[in-house]
């Protein structure tokens, strides 16, 4: 059996019906536990005192702003191949998704920045380019609204996609480029030595795996939709041809 | 009541605008998600 039968959307539609409840449950079971883990679980760091609490909300919105994108990058190439409708509505659907997980890594990376580093903002490499990401994610959403054609819509979107990966690979590695910035380098590294300690590490670990499990969740359900508003616009463009 | 010691406004403000901004997407989906699938419901009927 392919993995592009699940490209068919009725298969999809019966398949995600039936997976979806339990991402849900792992989604809320997980980013749950793990947010209460680590606020109310664990000590102060020497450095950052309670401050560090920001983290559990900071590292896993800011991971899956940066993989919303690359995720969206894989969908767009899929559809542009192979024309497949379900990876083009994919794309469609993961974009607010990571346009919020932007804004939370934004905002939770101001706050915390503030008593930390004295400032809410700096032009810092990796701060600038999660900016223009963000900017991209809006451009995204704004240029599938602007156009009627679905097909045409989801071949410049798919387009605008490539181009900002550009900016979704700077956010990655910019505190590894530039040296010069104020970020500091990743809170989780398959090198252990590079690991925050193991006492935030592994409540940040089951936030993380349900923030991405929200993540899916998330994009089974709003690919379903965009699917049923695609069947709603096709019965409606019939409707005017009879 | 857990004691935040000084920076407890600014993880309260963390935790509140990112709450508000995740249950607002979430709220967002569902609602679309419903609405998009009763519409098709009725017209497929």
């Amino acid at each position: 059996m392919s993995i592009w039968e699940y490209a068919n959307p009725r298969r999809f539609m019966a398949l995600s019906a039936r997976v979806q409840p339990w991402v849900w449950g792992v989604a809320i079971m997980l980013s749950g536990s793990g947010l209460i883990w680590g606020f109310f679980f664990t000590p102060e760091d020497f450095r950052m005192g309670y401050s560090v609490k920001i983290i559990y909300l900071h590292v896993p919105s800011a991971f899956l702003a940066i993989n919303a994108w690359f995720m969206m990058l894989v969908a767009s190439l899929i559809w542009l191949i192979r024309r497949h409708h379900v990876s083009a509505l994919a794309a469609r659907a993961a974009a607010p998704i990571g346009l919020v997980m932007t804004a939370v890594a934004l905002l939770t990376g101001a706050i915390w920045g503030k008593p930390m580093w004295g400032t809410y903002w700096e032009w810092d490499p990796r701060l600038t380019s999660f900016l223009i990401l963000g900017l991209f994610y809006l451009g995204y959403i704004a240029l599938w609204s602007a156009i009627e054609n679905q097909d045409a819509a989801a071949d410049l979107t798919s387009i605008l996609c490539l181009v900002g990966t550009v900016f979704a690979v700077l956010s990655r590695y910019a505190a590894q480029f530039w040296n010069q910035g104020l970020h500091q380098g990743a809170s989780l590294s398959l090198d252990a030595q590079e690991n925050i300690s193991d006492v935030f590490w592994l409540p940040l670990v089951v936030t993380l795996a349900g923030f991405v499990a929200l993540f899916l969740a998330l994009v089974l359900m709003r690919t379903r939709t965009e699917l049923r508003r695609r069947r709603l616009h096709s019965l409606a463009a019939k409707a005017r041809l009879a | 009541m857990i004691d935040l010691g000084k920076y407890s406004f600014d993880i309260l403000l963390a935790y509140g605008l990112s709450g508000i901004l995740i249950a607002g997407l979430i709220l967002q989906s569902v609602v679309a998600s419903r609405r998009t699938a009763r519409r098709l419901k009725e017209i497929e009927q």
